[in-house]
C-alpha cells in the first residue's frame, strides 16, 4: 500500500538573532489513506510547525513531501492553491482561529466561496446546512457569531469549515486540547465518525498521550524537533523503547486509585534550546542512561521490529 | 475523627450584575480534616474557583453576594473584618493560582516576590538578613538554586516559575494550601515533576491541601478525599476509595469517567455527556443535571435531590433515594 502523503528528512529552521532554531529536523512519516498518525510531545517539540510545514503554510526548510506520489515542494502558488482543497488544517483554539466579525454561515461558506465550488448562492448555502448537520451544529445557529458559541461548538465550526472542500487529508492540530473532558470527548468521537463516512486521512497533533491512543492507528513521538520513535499505536503503549516515551507514559497521572502508590519514573531537568543544538541524542542531557555514545554522534532512527522505529543509541 | 481545619456551611454565592444574576456557588457544603488532601473536580464554570476564592474572601465585592459560613480553626471567615483576613491570607491559608505566567509581578525578582510575603507576615521578626536567608531555603525546597533569585520572571520557563508561585505560597508554612489547577499550563513530564514536588512538601510540612483540577487523574493520585462539582453543587463526594472504586456513582460523575481515553482498555468510542453545562443565569428546576442526564427521571424535573449517605460517602441524587420518593 502506498501512503497518502510521506515526508523526507523534512527541515525547518526558523532564523533567530543568535543561529537558527531546529523546529523540525529531518523527519520522516508516511501516513496511508484512511489511517491516522498521532504525533505526540511537549510544547516546543516541534508539532505544530510539522503539521504546517507538511502543509506548506511554513515553507519548509528542505526536504521533500509526497502527496499521492508526487513531490509537491515544488509546485507553485497556483497548483498549491489547487491542491490545498485535498489537504485541510483544523487549528488548536477555536477562540482565535474563527473570525468573530463573521456569522457561523458566513465561515462555513468562505472556502467554498473562494474556490468556486458552487454557481449560485442557494447551492453554497444548501452545502453549509448539510455541513452544520454533519459536524452536528442546529441549523438556528446559522446566523450566530462566535462570541454567541462555547467552545465545543466553536471548535465544531473549525471542522465545518476543515471539512467544506471534501478534503482527503485533515491536519488537526491539538483540536480538543482548549475543551472539557465531556466536549473533549464529543468532537473526539465526532472526528472518528467522519472518518469512518468520508475515509479521511488524519494528522493528529496534540500532547495528551491518552488522547492520542484512542485516535490513531500509528504515533510518532517528537523531542526537540525530532522523530524519536514512531510505532503502531498498540505496539508503542505496549512495548515503548526510547526512554523519554517511557517517562512520557509513565508521567500521565492515570485515574484509578489503586495505582496511587505507584510513583512515576520522574525525568529531570526541561527542555534544552532549539536553537544550534549540538550533535548527539537531543533528549541525552536529561536522560537517566546517558553514555559518552549518546552525545558523541546523532543516533540514527531504525527499524528495531516490523513498523517500529526508534532513535536511540541503546536500543538495537 | 480527627480535627476539622475548615468546614464550609451553605455557601452559596452570587454575582449581580445590572444585565443578570449568576448563581456560581449554590449551597456547598464541605469539610477538610488536618493534614488531608481534598480534591475539587469538574468542568469550567463548575464553581470550583469561585469556591475557593470564597475561603480566601477575594471575590469582587461590588458585584459578588455570598452567603453562609465558612470556618477556618473554629472562626467563620465570613464574618472577619479585612484586617483580620489579611493576617490570615498568606499566612495560614495561601494559594496556588493556575497560571504562573500571569500570577508573578513581571518587574520584581523573584527573590523580592517570596521576601515580600515574608516580610508582610513576619511574626518571628525576622531581620532583613534572616529574611534573605529564608528566601534562599525556600527556592532551594522547591528545586531552583538560590543564585537564582535575582532573576525576573520572565528568565523562568513555566514549570520553573510555577515552583515560585509555590514558593510564594509555602514560604511562610501555611495550615491550608489551595491549589487552582496548579499543573494544567504544563507538560505532562514537568507536571509530574511539580506534583512529586506538592506531594513531598505537603508531607513535611504537614499542609492541608485544596488541590482544585479538571483532571481526574491527578485526583487520583494525589488527594484523600474528592468532592465532584457541578453547576455550583456538590453532587458527590466522599473518599477517594469511595469515589473511584464505590459501586454508586451519580451520573454525572459515571458521565465523567466515560469521557476519558482509558489507557488500560481499548474501546472505539468514547461515552461522552450530552449536551452541555446549563447556563448559571438560568439553572434547571429540580437536579441541576437532569437536562443532560440519561437516567432522568420525573421527580428529577421538578424536586431537587436530597443526599443519599452511605458511610462518608454523599450522593445527591433521586436514584438511590427510591424509598424518600415513595
Amino acid at each position: 500500500m502506498s501512503a497518502l502523503i510521506e515526508t523526507k528528512d523534512l527541515k525547518k529552521y526558523f532564523k533567530v538573532p543568535n543561529g537558527f532554531l531546529h523546529a523540525v529536523d529531518g523527519v520522516n512519516i508516511a501516513i496511508d489513506e484512511g489511517k491516522t498518525l498521532g504525533v505526540v510531545g511537549e510544547s516546543g517539540c516541534g508539532k505544530s510547525t510539522l503539521g504546517r510545514a507538511v502543509l506548506r503554510l511554513h515553507e519548509p526548510t528542505s526536504g521533500e513531501i509526497y502527496y499521492k506520489g508526487e513531490n509537491i515542494m515544488g509546485y507553485d502558488k497556483a497548483r498549491m492553491r489547487a491542491l490545498r482543497r485535498e489537504m485541510q488544517i483544523i487549528f488548536q483554539d477555536p477562540y482565535s482561529s474563527i473570525n468573530p466579525r463573521m456569522s457561523v454561515q458566513e465561515i462555513i461558506a468562505e472556502p467554498i466561496i473562494i474556490n468556486h465550488m458552487f454557481k449560485t448562492r442557494s447551492e453554497v448555502f444548501d452545502r453549509v446546512a448539510e455541513l452544520m448537520d454533519t459536524v452536528g451544529l442546529a441549523e438556528r445557529l446559522s446566523g450566530a457569531y462566535p462570541h454567541e458559541l462555547d467552545g465545543g461548538r466553536r471548535q465544531r465550526i473549525g471542522v465545518a469549515r476543515a471539512l467544506s472542500l471534501n478534503p482527503k487529508f485533515v491536519v488537526c492540530d491539538e483540536p480538543v486540547s482548549a475543551l472539557d473532558v465531556s466536549i473533549q470527548a464529543q468532537i473526539l468521537n465526532l472526528l472518528m465518525d467522519l472518518q469512518d463516512e468520508l475515509g479521511l486521512t488524519y494528522m493528529f497533533i496534540t500532547h495528551d498521550l491518552s488522547v492520542v491512543k484512542h485516535i490513531s492507528t500509528e504515533i510518532a513521538v517528537m523531542y526537540l524537533g525530532m522523530c524519536i520513535e514512531r510505532a503502531p499505536s498498540k505496539e508503542l503503549f505496549k512495548n515503548p523503547l526510547h526512554p523519554y516515551t517511557k517517562a512520557l507514559l509513565s508521567a500521565i497521572p492515570i485515574p484509578n486509585v489503586e495505582l496511587r502508590h505507584k510513583k512515576p519514573e520522574v525525568i529531570k531537568g526541561e527542555v534544552t534550546s532549539p536553537i544550534n543544538p549540538k550533535p548527539g541524542c537531543r533528549f541525552a542531557p536529561r536522560c537517566p542512561y546517558a553514555s559518552d555514545a549518546c552525545t558523541a554522534q546523532t543516533p540514527e532512527f531504525k527499524e528495531i521490529s516490523p513498523g517500529h522505529f526508534c532513535a536511540c543509541t541503546r536500543v538495537q | 475523627m480527627s480535627e476539622r481545619l475548615l468546614d464550609i456551611r451553605d455557601l452559596e454565592v452570587i454575582y449581580k450584575t445590572d444585565l443578570e444574576t449568576v448563581h456560581a456557588v449554590n449551597g456547598v457544603n464541605l469539610h477538610l480534616e488536618k493534614g488531608k488532601t481534598l480534591g475539587l473536580v469538574g468542568e469550567t464554570g463548575a464553581g470550583k474557583t469561585t469556591t475557593a476564592l470564597s475561603i480566601l474572601c477575594l471575590l469582587p465585592e461590588r458585584t459578588a453576594r455570598v452567603k453562609g459560613e465558612i470556618f477556618f480553626e473554629g472562626k467563620d471567615l465570613l464574618k472577619m473584618k479585612e484586617y483580620e483576613l489579611r493576617d490570615i491570607r498568606g499566612e495560614k491559608i495561601s494559594m496556588i493560582f493556575q497560571d504562573p505566567m500571569t500570577s508573578l509581578n513581571p518587574i520584581m525578582t523573584v527573590g523580592s516576590q517570596i521576601g515580600e510575603a515574608l516580610a508582610l507576615h513576619n511574626e518571628q521578626n525576622r531581620t532583613k538578613e534572616q529574611i534573605e536567608k529564608r528566601v534562599e531555603e525556600v527556592l532551594e525546597m522547591v528545586g531552583i538554586p538560590a543564585s537564582r533569585k535575582k532573576d525576573y520572571p520572565h528568565q523562568f520557563s513555566g514549570g520553573m516559575k510555577q515552583r515560585v508561585v509555590i514558593a510564594i505560597a509555602l514560604a511562610c508554612e501555611p495550615d491550608l494550601l489551595i491549589a487552582d489547577e496548579p499543573t494544567t499550563a504544563l507538560d505532562v513530564t514537568i507536571q509530574a515533576q511539580v506534583l512529586a514536588m506538592m506531594n513531598e512538601l505537603r508531607e513535611r510540612l504537614q499542609t492541608s491541601l485544596i488541590m482544585i483540577t479538571h483532571d481526574l487523574g491527578i485526583v487520583a493520585q494525589t488527594c484523600d478525599d474528592v468532592a465532584v462539582m457541578y453547576a455550583g453543587e456538590i453532587i458527590e463526594c466522599g473518599s477517594a476509595y469511595e469515589v473511584f472504586t464505590g459501586e454508586k456513582h451519580h451520573p454525572y460523575t459515571e458521565g465523567l469517567f466515560g469521557s476519558i481515553p482509558n489507557l488500560e482498555v481499548d474501546s472505539a468510542r468514547l461515552s461522552p455527556i450530552e449536551g452541555l453545562m446549563p447556563d448559571p443565569t438560568n439553572l434547571p428546576e429540580g437536579c441541576k443535571f437532569s437536562p443532560r442526564c440519561p437516567k432522568c427521571m420525573d421527580i428529577c424535573r421538578s424536586v431537587s435531590p436530597s443526599e443519599y449517605v452511605e458511610g462518608g460517602h454523599r450522593i445527591s441524587c433521586h436514584l438511590f433515594n427510591k424509598e424518600e420518593a415513595k
